[in-house]
C-alpha cells in the first residue's frame, strides 16, 4: 500500500479517459445535480447544432460535452487511484490451500490431528486452520493456540515481522499474510467475500462509496442554487422579447444554445464537478499513510473532532521505561549502587534491565562481567514478588541482590531481619511526584538506593499537542498509571487532561461525557476491552496489531498501528472539508466575472442606439464579438474544472492554525482569487479563440 | 446636498442606533418575562382565560407552526368576510359598496402576510369598519406573528436537546398587547399632536376658491398609520400614504414615521442576541444590516441628487413632496424597501433609475436588511445559515452556527426559503410580460414599464407592499397573481424556518474553541454582506439590466 501512485501516471490516466466516457451513462449523471443539468443542456445544444449548423453552435456543444466529461474525468482520476491500490490487494487474495483441522486440537503441539487440504474460499467461520513456517494465513481469524511472528507487509507495507499469539490483544490475524516462523492454530471469524481484505479492496475501489452527511448538504446547496439560475435563466427570454419589442428590434440574439451556456457558466459546475472527486481523494489520503477508513463519513467527523483521547504508552512516551539516575542512600557511594543495579539487571531482559545496564555504562564506564555459569543465578521478576535480581556465589560467599517495587522490597528486607531507611521512602516519593517510577535496590539485608525508571515523552509531541491546541482541538492522555505519575507526565507533555489508573468503562464514560456535552471525540485502541469505547467514539481508529473485535468496533484501522496517526486522520478530515468549502467559495465567486462576460453579450440588441445596445457598455473586459465572449466564458468554465483537478485530489494546503487565521487566508485565496481569475481567463480566452479566428 | 441633508441624516441614524439596545432589552425582558402577579400578568391571564389558552405549555415546532398558520387562516377569512359584507356592517358613513371578490382576497391576504400591498383606494374602497376591525387588527397580529416566528427560530438556537420553541398564543399575546399596542398609542398620540386627523366623521365637502368641488376625506387615521409604521405594514389610511398631508403632516411626523418604520426590526437584533445569549451576535446582523442600509442610501442619494440629463436638471423633485425634500423623501424610500414596510412619502416610480434600483433590489435582498418586524431577523438568519454553510467549511470543520451543526435539513429549507421569492419574483414578471392582461396595466413603455411589473411582485414576493405606482394593479390578473405573491413571500420562509427552528432545537450545543468558526467578527460580517449581495446580484441581475440598469445607462 505504500507504493506511491502518482497524481497523473500514464496508465491510470488512460483508464480515467476511458471511464469518463463510460460516466456519460445517464441514470449515473443523475446522482449529480449540477453537472447533469450541464448533461441535458449539452444534450439539447448538440440536438439543435443539428438544425443550425454554425460554428459558434458547433463549438458551445463541444465544449458542454467536454464540461461533462471533465468532471467525470476528475472523479474517474481519484477513484483511478484507489484502483490501483486495490489491484495490488487483489493479488493477495488469490486462492491458496488451506489445512483445515478436521477435530479441535486437544492440547499443544497436537501434531497428530488428521488435517485436510481445503480451499481457502471453502472456509467457513469457525473452522480452524493450522499455519507453519512459510504458510500464507487463509484468511481473517483470531489465533486460538500457538505463536508466530508473522510478515503483514503485504498489507501494511512494513517489512518488520510482527508477533501473533493466542489469548491477549494481539490475536488476530489477516488473510493474505505469511507466517515467517513457529506453528500457530486459528479460528477463522470472518466470512469468504467479506474478510478484511475484502472490506479493504471495496474501500479503496470506492464501490461501496455512498455521499457523507456534508457532502449531501453541500449537494443540496449547490442544487438549490442550480434552480435559482435556472430560473433566471428560463425568465430572461421573455423578458428579452418584451424589451426587444419596446425597443422596436425584433432580432433576438437568445437562441437557446446561449441560454443554456449562461446557464452553464452560472451554476456551480467547478465544485459541483469535483466534489466526488474531493471526496473519494481524502479516503486515498488517509489510505496513502496506511489508515483505511470503514466510510467517508469518518473521515468528515475527523475534521470536526474537538477531543483526542490518547493513550499514554506508545503515543505520548516511548513505550518503555528508561533508568535515569541512579540515588544512593546516605554512606552508599552513587558508583556501588550502579554497580550492584548492572549486575541485577545483567540477566533481565525487559527493556527497563537493559536501560540500567545501559546507563551504568554511559555513567561510569562499567562494563558486562562474565561469572561462572554455575555461580550465578537469575530470578525473574513474577506478578508475587514484584522484585527480580540474581544470586551470586562468589568464592563461597553468597550475594543476594534484589531490585523492585518499593513496598515488595520492604516487606522483603524486614523478612530478612534489615533495615529499611525512612530516607529511602522519601526517595521513592519524591520519585513518584515526578511522574518517574522507583526501583529499590538491596544487597543482602542492607538497602543501596533507588534507580530512577522515567517515561521519556517523545520528541516534538509537546508541540504537536501545542498546534492541536491551537486548532481548538483537546487532548487527553489515557494512562494506567496513578494520578500522581499521570499529573507529572502530562505537564511534560503538555496534554490538557488526563485520566489515570484509567479502565475501559472510565474510557466509555469520558466519551458520553464529552458526547453529552456537544464534542466530537476520537481514540485509538487496539485491545478487546477497547472495542466499546472505539465504537461510541465519533471517530474510533482500531490498530491493526489489535484484536478482531477491535478493528470491528472502529471506524477506521491504522495498519501501522501507529497511535500518533490520530492527528493524521483529524487532519487528512479538516483539509477535506476545507478543499470542498474553498472550491465552492472558488466557485459562487467565478460568477461575477461570468456574468460580465456574458449580459452584455446576450443583451447587444436591446435598446440599441446607434446599433449597439446600451448594455454593451457593461462589456468592461472588451471581448471581442458577443459570440466569442460568450464562447470564452463556456471554454474558461470547462477548463477551470480540469486546471483544479489536481487541487482537489491533493487537498488545498493544510496549515496547523486557528479558524479564523485559517479562513482569512482560504477566504483570500479562494473568494479574491475566484472573483480575479476568471477575467484574466475569459479574457485571455476571448483574445486566443479571436486571433485563431474561431468564431 | 446642504449641511442639513447630513445633519439630517446623521440624526437619523444617531436615533436609530440609540434605540436599539433600550428597546430590544425592553421587548426581550416582556417576552421572556416568567409570571407575576402584577397587573400586567393579570392583564394577560385574563385573556387566556377568554381565549381558552393554557399558557403554561409549550409547543414544539409543528404545534407552534400549526397554531399559526390556523390564527393566519382564520385573521384572513375574517378580514375577507368582512370586505364581501361591508354595506351591511356599521362604521361605513360613505356608504361604500360591498368589496368585489378578487380585491377582497387580495387585500385580505395582503393585510395578514403583512404586506399591506393596497390595490384598493383607501378612501374609496373600505369602510371604516373594515379598516379598524379588519386592517388594523391585522397590521397588529401579522406584525406580532412575524415576531413569534422569530422568537421560535430564536430559542431554537438557544435550545440544547430540547423541542420547547414556546407558546405560539403567549408569545401572539405579549407582542401584540406589551410592545405593539403601547409604542402604537405613544406614537398616535404623538402623531395627532402634529395634525394626523382621528375621529369617526364622514368626508367633508367644500367649495374650493376656484368654485370647484373637494372632498376632503378623514377618518381614524392616527391609530392606524403608527401600526402600520411600527409593524412594517406601511398600508395608508389614505391612498397616497404618507405623502398625503392628513398622514404626514409636519417635518418632525415625518422623522418620527421614517423612525417608527424600522424601529422594531432594529431593536429586535438586541432581543436575538440576549436570546441566544451573546449580545455581540445581535449587534453584529445589527451592523450588516446598517451597513448595507447606509450603502443603498448612499448610492440613492447619489443618484437623486445627480443630473437628470433628459431635462438638464440636477436634483430629481418629481413624485416628491416639496414638503420633505429629496433627502426626506430618498431616507425614506430606502427604509421602507429595506423594512419591508411598504410606506411611502414619495412616488417610487419616480426615481431615478439607479435609486430605483436601489429600492426593487432592497426588497430582492429578501427583506433581510431590518426587514419585516421579526421577519427580518428570520430572513437574515437564513442568509447567516448559508453563510456559515459557505465559509465555515473553510475553516476544516463541518459547519456550524452558535454550536449548532447545520446539515442537510438546514441547507434544504434554507435555500428553499431563497428560492421562493425569486420564483414569485421571476415567473411571475415573466408570464405579465407575455400576456395582455399583464401587459395593458403598464402605464409607461420599454424600461420603465418593465420595472413597473417585476417592482409589483418583487414588494409582493417580499411581503413589502410598496409600489412603483404607474402600474394599475387593481385587476383581475394582477390581484390574483399578487395576492398568491405574497402568501408564497410569507409562508414559503415562515415554514421553513420553522422546520429549521425544531431542527437546530434538538442539537446539541457544540462548545466554542478555538477551532470555531466566529459569527461574531468583522469577518464574518464581510462574508455575510458578500453572500447577501452574490446572491441577489446573482438571481436578478439579468432583471434588472433590463430595467432600471438599462435607464441608468440611457440617461
Amino acid at each position: 500500500m505504500k507504493q506511491e501512485t502518482k497524481t497523473f501516471d500514464k496508465k491510470l490516466l488512460a483508464v480515467a479517459i476511458k471511464d469518463s466516457f463510460i460516466k456519460l451513462n445517464p441514470r449515473l449523471e443523475i446522482k449529480n445535480p449540477v453537472m447533469f443539468i450541464v448533461f441535458i443542456g449539452a444534450i439539447i445544444t448538440t440536438l439543435i447544432t443539428f438544425t443550425s449548423f454554425t460554428a459558434f453552435n458547433i463549438q458551445i456543444s463541444i465544449w458542454l460535452w467536454f464540461t461533462v466529461l471533465f468532471a467525470n474525468f476528475s472523479e474517474a482520476v481519484a477513484e483511478g487511484r484507489g484502483k490501483a491500490q486495490a489491484e495490488a490487494l487483489k493479488k493477495m487474495r488469490t486462492n491458496t490451500y488451506a489445512r483445515l483441522l478436521s477435530t479441535p486440537p486437544l492440547s499443544k503441539g497436537a501434531g497428530g490431528i488428521p488435517e485436510k487440504q481445503v480451499l481457502s474460499s471453502e472456509l467457513k467461520v469457525d473452522d480452524l486452520v493450522v499455519c507453519e513456517t512459510g504458510d500464507l494465513i487463509p484468511s481473517d481469524g483470531e489465533v486460538v493456540e500457538g505463536i508466530a511472528s508473522v510478515d503483514e507487509s503485504a498489507i501494511t507495507g512494513e517489512s518488520a515481522p510482527v508477533i501473533r499469539e493466542s489469548g491477549g490483544d494481539r490475536s488476530a490475524v489477516t488473510g493474505g499474510t505469511k507466517v515467517i516462523s513457529d506453528r500457530i492454530i486459528i479460528k477463522i471469524t470472518s466470512e469468504q467475500g467479506n474478510t478484511f481484505l475484502d472490506k479493504m479492496i471495496a474501500l479503496v475501489e470506492g464501490a461501496k462509496r455512498h455521499k457523507t452527511p456534508n457532502e449531501i448538504a453541500l449537494t443540496i446547496l449547490l442544487s438549490g442554487m442550480s434552480i435559482i439560475f435556472l430560473l433566471a435563466v428560463v425568465t430572461l427570454k421573455p423578458f428579452e422579447l418584451f424589451a426587444l419589442s419596446a425597443s422596436g428590434n425584433p432580432k433576438s440574439t437568445l437562441t437557446v444554445p446561449v441560454l443554456i451556456s449562461l446557464l452553464v457558466c452560472l451554476i456551480p459546475t467547478t465544485i459541483g464537478g469535483l466534489l466526488s472527486a474531493i471526496g473519494i481523494s481524502g479516503i486515498d489520503r488517509l489510505t496513502k499513510r496506511n489508515v483505511i477508513a470503514k466510510s467517508g463519513k469518518a473521515v468528515e467527523a475527523a475534521g470536526d473532532v474537538d477531543v483526542l483521547l490518547l493513550d499514554k504508552t506508545g503515543t505520548i512516551t516511548l513505550g518503555n521505561r528508561m533508568a535515569t539516575e541512579f540515588i544512593p542512600v546516605k554512606g552508599v557511594e552513587e558508583i556501588r549502587l550502579a554497580e550492584i543495579a548492572q549486575l541485577s539487571s545483567l540477566s533481565d531482559e525487559t527493556p527497563e534491565g537493559r536501560s540500567i545496564v545501559i546507563l551504568a555504562k554511559e555513567k561510569y564506564n562499567m562494563r558486562g562481567r562474565h561469572f561462572d555459569e554455575n555461580s550465578i543465578q537469575f530470578v525473574p521478576f513474577t506478578a508475587q514478588t514484584k522484585m527480580s535480581g540474581v544470586d551470586i556465589t562468589d568464592k563461597g560467599k553468597k550475594l543476594e541482590i534484589r531490585k523492585g517495587a518499593a513496598e515488595a522490597i520492604k516487606q522483603y528486607i524486614l523478612q530478612k531481619g534489615g533495615a529499611y531507611p525512612p530516607e529511602i521512602t522519601q526517595i521513592v516519593e519524591n520519585i513518584a511526584r515526578e511522574g518517574s517510577t522507583p526501583l529499590v535496590v538491596t544487597e543482602n539485608n542492607m538497602v543501596l538506593g533507588v534507580i530512577r525508571l522515567k517515561d521519556i515523552v517523545k520528541g516534538g509531541i509537546k508541540e504537536r499537542f501545542e498546534q492541536l491546541r491551537r486548532m481548538g482541538i483537546k487532548t487527553v492522555m489515557i494512562t494506567g498509571d496513578n494520578p500522581l505519575t499521570a499529573v507529572a507526565i502530562a505537564a511534560e507533555a503538555g496534554v490538557d487532561d488526563f485520566i489515570a489508573e484509567a479502565t475501559p468503562e472510565m474510557k466509555l464514560a469520558r466519551i458520553r461525557q464529552e458526547q453529552a456535552d456537544g464534542k466530537l471525540v476520537a481514540m485509538i485502541g487496539d485491545g478487546t476491552n477497547d472495542a466499546p469505547a472505539l465504537a461510541q467514539a465519533d471517530v474510533g481508529v482500531a490498530m491493526n496489531t489489535g484484536t478482531q473485535a477491535a478493528r470491528e468496533a472502529g471506524n477506521m484501522v491504522d495498519l501501522d498501528s501507529n497511535p500518533t496517526k490520530l492527528i493524521d486522520v483529524v487532519e487528512i478530515g479538516k483539509q477535506l472539508l476545507m478543499t470542498r468549502g474553498s472550491l465552492t467559495t472558488f466557485s459562487i465567486a467565478n460568477d461575477v466575472a461570468k456574468y460580465f462576460a456574458i449580459l452584455p453579450a446576450i443583451f447587444v440588441t436591446v435598446y440599441a442606439m446607434n446599433g449597439t445596445g446600451v448594455l454593451s457598455k457593461l462589456n468592461i473586459m472588451g471581448l471581442q464579438s458577443p459570440e466569442s465572449a460568450i464562447l470564452s466564458a463556456v471554454i474558461f468554465n470547462a477548463l477551470i474544472i480540469i486546471a483544479l483537478i489536481p487541487l482537489a485530489l491533493k487537498g488545498v494546503k493544510y496549515q496547523a492554525k486557528s479558524a479564523s487565521s485559517v479562513l482569512k487566508r482560504n477566504i483570500f485565496i479562494y473568494g479574491f482569487g475566484g472573483l480575479i481569475v476568471p477575467f484574466i481567463g475569459i479574457k485571455l480566452i476571448d483574445l486566443i479563440i479571436t486571433t485563431l479566428h474561431l468564431i | 446636498m446642504i449641511w442639513q441633508d447630513y445633519l439630517q441624516i446623521f440624526i437619523f441614524l444617531a436615533a436609530l442606533i440609540a434605540l436599539t439596545k433600550p428597546l430590544g432589552l425592553l421587548i426581550y425582558r416582556i417576552i421572556e418575562h416568567k409570571s407575576g402577579s402584577g397587573i400586567f400578568n393579570k392583564i394577560e391571564n385574563g385573556i387566556y382565560r377568554i381565549i381558552g389558552v393554557k399558557s403554561d405549555t409549550t409547543m414544539d415546532w409543528k404545534t407552534y407552526l400549526y397554531s399559526l398558520l390556523i390564527f393566519n387562516a382564520l385573521g384572513f377569512g375574517f378580514v375577507f368576510l368582512i370586505q364581501l359584507l361591508q354595506a351591511y356592517l356599521p362604521f361605513n358613513p360613505q356608504h361604500l359598496p360591498n368589496v368585489e371578490p378578487i380585491l377582497a382576497f387580495n387585500t385580505a391576504v395582503s393585510f395578514m402576510t403583512n404586506t399591506n400591498w393596497q390595490s384598493y383606494a383607501g378612501e374609496t374602497t373600505l369602510s371604516y369598519f373594515v379598516q379598524m376591525i379588519g386592517l388594523t387588527v391585522q397590521n397588529f397580529v401579522s406584525a406580532a406573528t412575524g415576531i413569534a416566528v422569530f422568537l421560535a427560530i430564536s430559542r431554537g438556537i438557544r435550545n440544547r436537546m430540547n423541542k420547547d420553541l414556546g407558546n405560539f398564543w403567549v408569545d401572539l399575546t405579549r407582542t401584540t398587547i406589551f410592545i405593539l399596542l403601547p409604542l402604537s398609542i405613544i406614537v398616535a398620540l404623538v402623531l395627532i399632536s402634529q395634525g394626523v386627523v382621528q375621529n369617526l366623521n364622514g368626508y367633508t365637502e367644500l367649495n374650493t376658491l376656484e368654485g370647484a368641488k373637494q372632498i376632503i376625506p378623514t377618518g381614524p387615521a392616527a391609530s392606524q398609520i403608527a401600526i402600520k409604521q411600527l409593524g412594517t405594514n406601511g398600508g395608508g389610511f389614505f391612498n397616497t400614504n404618507s405623502a398625503f398631508p392628513f398622514e404626514n403632516p409636519t417635518p418632525f411626523s415625518n422623522f418620527l414615521q421614517m423612525l417608527a418604520l424600522i424601529l422594531i426590526p432594529s431593536a429586535l437584533t438586541y432581543t436575538y442576541g440576549k436570546i441566544v445569549g451573546s449580545t455581540k451576535q445581535g449587534w453584529l446582523l445589527f451592523s450588516v444590516m446598517l451597513t448595507l442600509f447606509v450603502v443603498g442610501l448612499t448610492v440613492s442619494l447619489y443618484s437623486e441628487y445627480s443630473m437628470n440629463h433628459s431635462i438638464g436638471i440636477a436634483g430629481n423633485m418629481e413624485g416628491k413632496e416639496t414638503r420633505f425634500g429629496i433627502t426626506n423623501s430618498v431616507i425614506w424610500s430606502t427604509a421602507t424597501t429595506d423594512a419591508s414596510n411598504g410606506s411611502v412619502n414619495a412616488m417610487h416610480e419616480s426615481l431615478m433609475p439607479l435609486s430605483g434600483m436601489v429600492a426593487v433590489l432592497n426588497i430582492m435582498l429578501g427583506e433581510i436588511v431590518f426587514g419585516g418586524v421579526g421577519s427580518g431577523l428570520y430572513g437574515m438568519l437564513i442568509f447567516v445559515l448559508l453563510t456559515v454553510f459557505i465559509a465555515g467549511l473553510m475553516i476544516g470543520r463541518t459547519p456550524e452556527y452558535l454550536g449548532k451543526k447545520i446539515q442537510a435539513k438546514e441547507v434544504q429549507m434554507a435555500i428553499l426559503a431563497v428560492i421562493a421569492p425569486s420564483f414569485v419574483i421571476l415567473v411571475f414578471t415573466a408570464l405579465a410580460v407575455m400576456i395582455p392582461q399583464g401587459l395593458s396595466s403598464m402605464q409607461e413603455p420599454g424600461a420603465h414599464g418593465f420595472m413597473e411589473i417585476l417592482y409589483a411582485f418583487t414588494s409582493a414576493a417580499g411581503n413589502n407592499g410598496s409600489a412603483f405606482a404607474g402600474l394599475n394593479a387593481n385587476t383581475p390578473f394582477y390581484n390574483m397573481m399578487l395576492g398568491i405573491g405574497m402568501l408564497i413571500g410569507r409562508f414559503a420562509i415562515i415554514i421553513p424556518v420553522m422546520i429549521i427552528a425544531g431542527s437546530l432545537s434538538v442539537k446539541n450545543i457544540t462548545p466554542v474553541s478555538a477551532g470555531t468558526f466566529s459569527t461574531d467578527n468583522a469577518l464574518f460580517g464581510f462574508l455575510l454582506t458578500a453572500i447577501i449581495l452574490i446572491v441577489g446580484a446573482l438571481t436578478f441581475l439579468p432583471a434588472l439590466s433590463l430595467g432600471p440598469i438599462v435607464e441608468h445607462l440611457l440617461n
